[in-house]
């Protein structure tokens, strides 16, 4: 007991201590397993990434392939059936590792925005009041989640060529719109070369706008005094470029599709490739946005309405205040992973035959160059980067949303 | 005192009735007619109802193929209206179900379901006897018979190379693997992910971060492409097994971070606990904190098992004949050029995949509610 207490007086303890206690192996020491465990880690790693290289060496000597990524400037010689920036057969791999980067990007942010809409409607209907529109919910998300994505894209590349009527009989839409087996044309606007003005006015105009949102809410928290946003901030958009419109004097013209000979000429015509992609990464991905909104929603207790509501606020405040925030912190999350595995998921457009990177990338460019190593580093390149984006922006969100407690 | 006293003189009237709240009409005004906007919510919805459901009757049941006596085949589907081609599926069911694989050799796999079914039945059915049993001749000696019954080889079991073996049982290989693979090699990324160990902490977030961020495809045209060129020369590996290697990989990725979550969700107590109790390391992860942090994510782990058998039906993208692409090679067979035998195959292989889906899903939510135990009010 005594000889306890003076060891643990002050400094010299940790030398008793040492002389004191029977020497264990250096093999139960913490702090040298950790050394080792990491040390036989890195050794093992060094180890793979030294074979797995000196494998492809021999290899890549054996079959007398050149690497590097010198190919990229060479013509490509191949054509891609649609494009949104020009593209010709004597353009370079490069441009078709940017064309494939366009087509995925254009699929993930048309489908990003649609499978939100239909996603929110569809989670809000499962938690309906009514019997019907409540069951509707959850057989859509019921099918949609369990069969595979391949399995829907092909039903539905295979509906639009196989179900759609020829060019003569398209159904023809108000507004210009027209389906067939060829695709779903639209009309496209067609800028003149002073728009830019309007552009860019209407981008200031926005950024003001939401300078104006944000003064007018720290007013209202300030003062108490409810002041109207949403009005101002239209007025604050719409008239300046208006403005900027009719005084540039800019013609901004709709090129309408027409019916010339056997096919639909002018517009802007998505090829049934993408619009099969878009409907099938939409249906799907929407039913699991579905469910992380009705888990968002279900999340917010019961007893938040009820102590709003003692606040006094209205249904519609309850709702937007109180109700709907605490909602998006759980829903976002997870939403955003949707947007991703929406973006990868974009890849299968290589199964029915739509260019996105993968198909163009990965498959024809590969098997024409041959250049494996650097093709498939390239295309990971993309994807990293749409990831780590994506996580960059829910970290920063996360820190913005999380819980202040005490 | 007295002058206040109150005696009712004549009868209060009758209350009206309660508002009936229960039978047919107070069902239909709760769940359907409550406000005017639900109303119409209703109508719209019904509307839907009559327009979707006759064609969907007409095309599957009514106007559907069903049988062909004479031996028509496609001829029997090709005529104006027809509903669905039935008789593609009945004959081709074998094809969907045992890909190429010789047909006098069938029964060896009709045997590995049947050993595997009975193997695995205890492992589900919470009450069922010989857990430890079953779960040691699954999870270790199953694997090792069944890939005797399906290569052959030995015994004097005939060869069959992996090219041949397609269909459904393709699709539960693939997944099986890449279940029993993906769990335990989750786990261990999952718990190198919390290491305090710089190195084998940044180890397991790159691992997990590269694969979780590339689709799957482009995993296995790595798989397909590249693999080969990593091997020593003269090494050759056959497509089924690098497409089963990265989908193992790219589906422990994903088990790593359900699992993680489940670790985060576990309280310092109970480390601490389990330090008090003069617990190592590897048993307060393996008695203490894995059997928690597990029980807290299975719907977790089953919606990715659910995922990875959804997965499997994009190895059709580099000629493997599972069940999707041997429907699709069926599908494009000119013996049964018909308007709709290739929609009729889409329709059976998506029953399929949603069938075993959803099983599983309802399977976690049954196990779900088994397990909450502790915190039930």
């Amino acid at each position: 007991m005594t000889d306890n207490s003076a060891q643990l007086r002050g400094a010299p303890q940790r030398h008793d201590d040492t002389r004191t206690q029977p020497k264990t192996s250096i093999l139960n020491d913490p702090r040298f397993r950790g050394f080792a465990y990491q040390a036989m880690l890195l050794a093992a790693l060094v180890a793979l990434v030294w074979w797995l290289a000196s494998n492809a060496a021999a290899n890549l000597a054996a079959q007398n392939k050149a690497t590097g990524f010198g190919f990229l400037g060479q013509p490509a010689g191949f054509n891609i059936s649609f494009t949104l920036i020009p593209f010709e057969r004597a353009a370079s791999y490069l441009q078709v590792y940017f064309v494939g980067i366009t087509n995925t990007l254009l699929v993930a942010s048309i489908g990003v925005v649609l499978a939100t809409v239909i996603g929110f409607v569809v989670g809000i209907a499962r938690l309906s009041s009514n019997f019907l529109i409540r069951k509707f919910a959850t057989v859509y998300i019921e099918i949609l989640r369990n069969v595979p994505l391949l399995l829907q894209l092909l039903f539905w590349y295979y509906l639009l060529l196989n179900a759609l009527p020829n060019v003569r009989q398209s159904y023809t839409f108000p507004g210009g719109f027209v389906l067939n087996q060829r695709g779903f044309s639209m009309p496209a606007a067609v800028f003149d070369d002073r728009s830019w003005i309007v552009g860019l006015v209407l981008l200031a105009s926005v950024i003001l706008a939401l300078l104006w949102r944000r003064h007018t809410l720290k007013r209202t928290v300030e003062t108490g005094n409810r002041r109207p946003v949403w009005l101002p901030m239209a007025a604050i958009v719409l008239v300046p470029t208006l403005a900027a419109l009719l005084l540039s004097g800019t013609q901004i013209t709709f090129n309408v599709p027409e019916l010339q000979g056997f096919n639909y000429r002018g517009g802007f015509t998505a090829p049934p490739e993408l619009t099969a992609l878009i409907v099938g990464l939409v249906m799907y991905t929407a039913a699991f946005i579905a469910e992380i909104v009705r888990a968002g929603i279900l999340s917010v207790s019961h007893g938040q309405t009820e102590a709003a509501a003692s606040l006094g606020l209205q249904e519609g405040d309850r709702l937007r205040l109180v109700i709907i925030p605490q909602a998006m912190r759980v829903i976002v999350p997870p939403l955003t992973s949707q947007y991703l595995n929406l973006t990868k998921n974009s890849s299968l457009g290589a199964a029915i035959g739509f260019p996105e990177l993968v198909s163009v990338f990965v498959g024809t460019a590969l098997n024409q160059s041959g250049r494996a190593i650097e093709i498939i580093g390239l295309t990971m390149l993309v994807y990293l980067t749409f990831s780590l984006t994506t996580s960059l922006f829910m970290n920063w969100y996360n820190a913005r949303v999380a819980l202040v407690e005490r | 005192m007295t002058d206040t006293a109150f005696v009712r003189r004549e009868m209060e009237p009758t209350l009206p009735p309660p508002v009936r709240t229960t039978g047919i009409g107070a069902w239909l005004k709760a769940n359907l007619f409550s406000t005017p906007g639900n109303a119409l919510l209703t109508l719209v919805a019904a509307a839907f109802v009559a327009m979707i459901v006759p064609p969907l009757y007409n095309f599957l049941i009514a106007d559907a193929v069903w049988s062909d006596p004479e031996g028509l085949r496609g001829e029997a589907c090709r005529f104006e209206g027809v509903g669905a081609c039935w008789i593609f599926i009945q004959a081709r069911l074998n094809f969907f179900i045992y890909g190429f694989y010789p047909t006098e050799e069938i029964w060896r796999l009709n045997l590995m379901f049947l050993i595997g079914i009975v193997l695995i039945a205890p492992l589900l059915i919470p009450r069922a006897p010989f857990k430890r049993t079953a779960a040691l001749l699954f999870f270790v000696v199953y694997p090792f018979v069944a890939f005797m019954l399906l290569a052959g080889g030995v015994f004097g079991l005939r060869p069959v190379r992996s090219g041949e073996w397609g269909g459904l049982t393709l699709t539960l290989i693939i997944s099986l693997i890449g279940i029993i693979v993906s769990m335990p090699l989750g786990i261990l990324l999952a718990l190198g992910r919390q290491s305090k160990l710089p190195a084998i902490r940044s180890f397991c977030i790159a691992f997990i971060e590269l694969w979780r961020a590339v689709p799957l495809i482009t995993v296995l045209f790595m798989a397909s492409v590249m693999f080969p060129l990593f091997m020593p020369q003269g090494v050759s590996t056959d497509t089924l097994m690098r497409a089963i290697i990265g989908i193992c990989l790219f589906e422990s990725a994903y088990m790593a971070e359900v699992v993680r979550g489940g670790l985060q969700a576990m309280p310092r107590g109970q480390y601490e606990a389990a330090g008090a109790l003069g617990l190592s390391k590897p048993k307060t992860m393996g008695l203490i904190i894995l059997p928690q942090a597990l029980k807290h994510v299975i719907p977790g782990i089953v919606n990715t098992f659910i995922a990875l058998f959804k997965d499997t039906s994009l190895v059709s993208i580099i000629g493997l004949f599972e069940l999707l692409n041997t429907v699709r090679a069926a599908g494009s067979d000119p013996a049964w050029s018909s308007p709709t035998h290739a929609v009729t195959g889409y329709i059976f292989a998506g029953f399929l995949f949603w069938a075993f889906c959803f099983a599983m899903s309802r399977y976690s939510i049954y196990m779900e509610e088994r397990l909450h135990t502790g915190h039930k009010r």
